[in-house]
């Protein structure tokens, strides 16, 4: 392999991986509040993408119109999914949250299938990403580029927002000690809610990146990002935001060097993110930045 | 008449009962109706045997798909005929001891049930050295990858072409022979003192543990028997519908079998039980709301998916409003039932 | 005991379900069923082809004087449901004859249950071999893989002057795997070398890896007989890596979504398709693509064409037997000949499979353009 291809491989990989971290930050963050495994949480990336779509083909919005108003929508529908699905269960066993939250994936995949249809819609890629540039020989689009710096500003800012505002300050505190914190004062609803308005906002982001690196919409594209995502949250100890984010590149990285490296293999590629996964678990049982795990049920 | 010995003639007597009816569905009903049984059974033999590591020893397993894929493919690649195979396996053909290889279909079930058994014992160990929500990624890793192997061991598996033309050997008395069978075991592991130490280790491994109860061979026992009726029950689906392949053990097979343990009442045999019962037959009863309707003078085209919609929805309301599954923690039993009858009566 | 009490309130719903609400019925009516993934993985293949069987529907509503009526259930785009559904369609709804499933899998465990019955069946788009081997009642109205992949390999070597091949295929779906391995044999045979054999899988959406091993490679064509939600986001990045090599795939690629998804990227595909609408030769393909682009406001697609090609030839089948006996209807399937049908003239081969000629199509300027024809 010569360093060219490595080097095209190597963007490539923290391409895909600062997506797959953007996603798992969502997943982390709810579960370190509330200790679920929010499966419904990939198919926000679809709910994005398909708002996207239109704003841009139905109400023919310019596309730094229809990114973000596509994403606060998602953020909002994240929101009323704590409502509906997750807040009646608050203190029910953690196992009937899980289980709701697997129905709420159902209902929003077949919600879009029946209204939408089950045929993969085109994702339309504004000029800005879609354009390919060339450094010393090596083609990469400007989205390549793009991501892992949105990423990486996303990923500060809401470090801001946890590490140095008062509702981050609450938000730590809730995952630390769920009952303290009412205790204190503080209305944990409320700071759940703007866990879940910040974990799907990330989420769309993700989505609508996503959409534009791999432009077909189908109401299953959020399953496979999301479990992905989900190994991704776990590799990096799942609560950890750092650790998610490093657990989204490692992963990505990691699956795009080995079809890189060993194309025969290429059809152990799942395989391999699980087993990445199940090794760093047999020597760090909380994943690389997790704290040991304290059950609050 | 002593409680065991009522409780006892009452067994046998709703035994009797039941292989009645099943016997007059096999004379008189359709093969519709008998397939439905059929599911109904296999589903049964799962969501017990999933139950007992889930709901009686409190681990977040996610990976049953992988044992019951290990038991199809096991069971199927021995009962086929040399001749079948060769057929079958257009790309590559099978290796050799499998190829020539052809026993009877019982002998099948229980290499499925033993291959299984012997997988779940080496994947145990880094299983159960982490717990909780890492558990469960772990396993549904394993059940992942096996989906994968499956799908790349060309040689053994046929690869995603699959496997057809297997004989319909599971009928009735076979899917619901096992699936009492297993009923009976998994409920005597339940009752023993291996049941308690499981329970005990669900409600706190620590303590537990600090009173002699050793966590990892009593998980790896009850995670080993699970294994075992989960393979059989994959050698019976297999036989059901003679034909497998990958595509039929996602994980979406395994957040069914979830769906129906906690809708049933995580921890209840007789909660595994009716989810069971309610997801094989359900399923098909909420097939009217997609054909087309006339409701009085009001005619509502069918709408395909809205099947899907409406399970999810029901699914969702009953766990918000029985969070703890339809029967919770308790077991069907007969002082119950008679408790009843005698208070409607007074 | 809360959980007891919605348990009852549920089943007494259901049952009120079960009981009021009785689907329309009419008397004296031709009843064919169709089972097709609505909802789950493969709901796509399934949407498509249920908006083709419509049509065909509306284009010939009756046999023998007879209404029909299609009865559609849904598989879930799984095994064990399509096995229920085909139990469902032949016990409860009665039908006469089966059409379906879309994927092959599915249709080996619908067949066995239809083939008891004595029920004829009709798959659209099962294209593994093994669907139809050994089944009396069996039938497809799609090319089987084995040939595809020839006649794939005959194009690509006598026709694109190709030596060197790099194959793609979609490890999760048995269609590909299958034309990929038939093609890769009678590439070899006619003097070709497959220099690499990369695997993705369905619902991968990148491939940026294989593409740059299949870059290493440097082949003259690059065969990768994918659906086309795959193969247009491959393309699209095989052409942003700077891959410029001919693309061939297979019919599972003829469908607007391509030329939508892949954009300029998939110009100069070329695809073995069964039909194209320059190249439409049969009144009844005419006219199909007639409706169908005035209701769907799109190109026909290959599913929505086979679906109702399966349609057309069962209409065929109970005109040409005069009654609705499953075996008198199976006769006349097996003896079809020459059938003007949607997606070209078919003829009904040994085991169910249809003989049929392979259109070639490419992409030129956002269009399909026929490109040439290869008779069986």
């Amino acid at each position: 392999m010569t360093t060219k291809i490595f080097l095209q491989q190597l963007s490539n990989g923290i391409s895909l991986g600062s997506l797959y971290g953007l996603v798992a930050i969502g997943y982390t963050m709810v579960y370190g509040i509330l200790r679920l495994i929010n499966f419904a949480h990939g198919d926000l990336l679809m709910v994005a993408a398909y708002t996207a779509i239109y704003g841009i083909t139905l109400f023919s919005l310019p596309w730094y119109v229809s990114f973000p108003l596509a994403i606060i929508i998602t953020g909002i529908i994240g929101i009323l999914l704590d409502k509906c699905a997750y807040k009646p269960l608050r203190d029910a066993p953690r196992i009937s949250l899980l289980i709701s939250a697997i129905g709420a994936s159902f209902l929003l995949e077949n919600l879009a299938l029946v209204i939408i249809g089950g045929v993969p819609k085109a994702f339309p890629r504004p000029e800005v990403f879609a354009k390919v540039i060339e450094i010393g020989g090596i083609r990469i689009q400007m989205l390549t580029i793009y991501t892992p710096i949105i990423t990486l500003i996303l990923l500060f800012g809401l470090l801001y927002i946890v590490f140095h505002t008062k509702v981050g300050k609450a938000m730590r505190a809730a995952s630390v000690d769920f009952e303290t914190t009412r205790l204190m004062g503080i209305d944990l609803d409320r700071i759940i809610a703007f866990t879940f308005l910040l974990g799907s906002s990330l989420a769309a982001a993700g989505g609508v990146m996503w959409a534009m690196k791999y432009p077909q919409v189908n109401p299953f594209m959020g399953v496979i990002p999301g479990l992905k995502a989900f190994i991704a949250a776990v590799l990096g100890g799942i609560g950890n935001i750092v650790g998610a984010v490093l657990g989204g590149f490692l992963l990505g990285l990691g699956e795009i060097l080995l079809v890189a490296f060993m194309p025969e293999m290429a059809q152990y590629r799942d395989a391999f993110a699980f087993a990445i996964l199940i090794l760093v678990l047999l020597f760090r049982p909380t994943g690389i930045m997790g704290e040991p795990l304290v059950d609050k049920t | 008449m002593t409680k065991t010995r009522r409780n006892l003639i009452l067994n046998c007597a709703s035994l009797v009962v039941l292989f009645g009816i099943l016997w007059l569905f096999q004379e008189y009903g359709t093969e519709y109706q008998i397939r439905i049984l059929n599911n109904i059974a296999v589903f049964i033999t799962l969501a017990v045997s999933y139950n007992l590591v889930n709901g009686i020893c409190g681990q977040l397993h996610l990976g049953p798909n992988a044992f019951i894929t290990i038991g199809a493919y096991t069971s199927a690649l021995l009962t086929m005929s040399p001749t079948e195979k060769q057929m079958s396996f257009i790309i590559k053909p099978l290796i050799w001891p499998l190829s020539v290889i052809q026993v009877p279909f019982w002998i099948s079930l229980i290499m499925a049930g033993t291959v299984a058994t012997v997988f779940a014992f080496f994947i145990s160990f880094p299983v159960f050295r982490v717990r909780g929500d890492y558990l469960a990624i772990v396993t549904l890793g394993f059940g992942e990858v096996v989906r994968v192997l499956c799908n790349a061991l060309q040689s053994v598996t046929n690869g995603p072409l699959g496997l057809k033309g297997l004989k319909p050997y599971t009928n009735l008395w076979w899917s619901w022979s096992i699936a009492i069978f297993t009923i009976i075991v998994i409920q005597r592991l339940i009752n023993s003192s291996w049941g308690r130490a499981m329970k005990a280790i669900r409600e706190n491994e620590i303590a537990a543990q600090a009173m002699g109860v050793d966590p990892f061979k009593h998980l790896m026992m009850a995670f080993l028997i699970s294994a075992f009726f989960s393979g059989v029950a994959g050698g019976l689906l297999a036989h059901l519908i003679t034909t497998i392949s990958p595509t039929l053990f996602t994980f979406f097979l395994t957040f069914n079998l979830l769906i129906i343990i906690v809708v049933g009442g995580l921890g209840s045999t007789t909660g595994a039980v009716i989810g069971a019962t309610l997801f094989a037959w359900g399923g098909e009863a909420l097939r009217v709301v997609e054909s087309p309707m006339d409701i009085g003078p009001i005619h509502i085209p069918g709408i395909p998916g809205m099947r899907m919609v409406l399970f999810s929805v029901i699914l969702m309301v009953v766990i918000i409003f029985a969070r703890r599954g339809i029967t919770g923690r308790n077991e069907f039993s007969w002082d119950w039932l008679l408790g009843k009858l005698s208070f409607g009566s007074r | 005991m809360k959980g007891i009490r919605w348990f009852k309130i549920l089943s007494v719903l259901m049952a009120l379900c079960a009981c009021f609400v009785s689907p329309a019925f009419a008397e004296d009516v031709i009843k064919i069923g169709a089972y097709l993934p609505m909802t789950g993985a493969v709901a796509a293949y399934g949407q498509m082809e249920w908006n083709g069987l419509q049509i065909a529907h509306e284009m010939r509503p009756k046999a023998l004087g007879k209404e029909i009526k299609l009865v559609l259930v849904d598989t879930k785009s799984d095994k064990i449901e399509a096995a229920n559904a085909v139990s469902r369609l032949i016990e409860k709804e009665k039908v006469v004859a089966i059409i379906g499933e879309a994927i092959s899998g599915n249709t080996m465990a619908g067949n066995p249950i239809s083939e008891a019955a004595k029920i004829p069946s009709v798959s659209p788009t099962a294209t593994n071999p093994l669907v139809t081997q050994g089944k009396k009642y069996a039938f497809r109205a799609c090319f089987i893989d084995p040939f595809q992949g020839q006649v794939a390999a005959r194009f690509a070597r006598d026709h694109l002057k190709a030596k060197k091949a790099a194959v793609i295929i979609d490890i999760a779906q048995d269609y590909c795997v299958g034309l990929a391995n038939f093609f890769v044999k009678e590439f070899v045979k006619l003097g070709g070398q497959v220099v690499s054999t990369t695997y993705i899988q369905t619902g991968d959406q990148d491939f940026t890896a294989q593409l740059s091993a299949v870059q290493a490679a440097n082949p003259d064509i690059i065969y990768a007989p994918n659906y086309y939600t795959e193969d247009a986001l491959m393309a699209k990045q095989a052409r942003d890596l700077g891959i410029n090599v001919p693309i061939l795939t297979g019919d599972g690629a003829q469908a607007d979504e391509l030329i939508k998804i892949g954009g300029k990227a998939v110009e100069n595909m070329y695809f073995t398709a069964h039909f194209h609408k320059k190249a439409a030769t049969t009144e009844l393909a005419k006219e199909y693509i007639k409706k169908f682009e005035a209701k769907y406001k799109k190109e026909a697609d290959a599913f929505g064409a086979l679906a109702a090609d399966a349609y057309f030839l069962l209409v065929d089948a109970i005109e040409r037997a005069g009654s609705t006996d499953g075996t008198k209807i199976r006769d006349a399937l097996a003896s079809t000949k020459n059938f003007q049908g949607v997606s070209g003239v078919i003829t009904m081969g040994e085991n169910g499979n249809p003989i049929k000629s392979v259109v070639i199509n490419k992409v030129e300027d956002g269009k399909f353009v026929y490109v040439t024809t290869v008779n069986p």
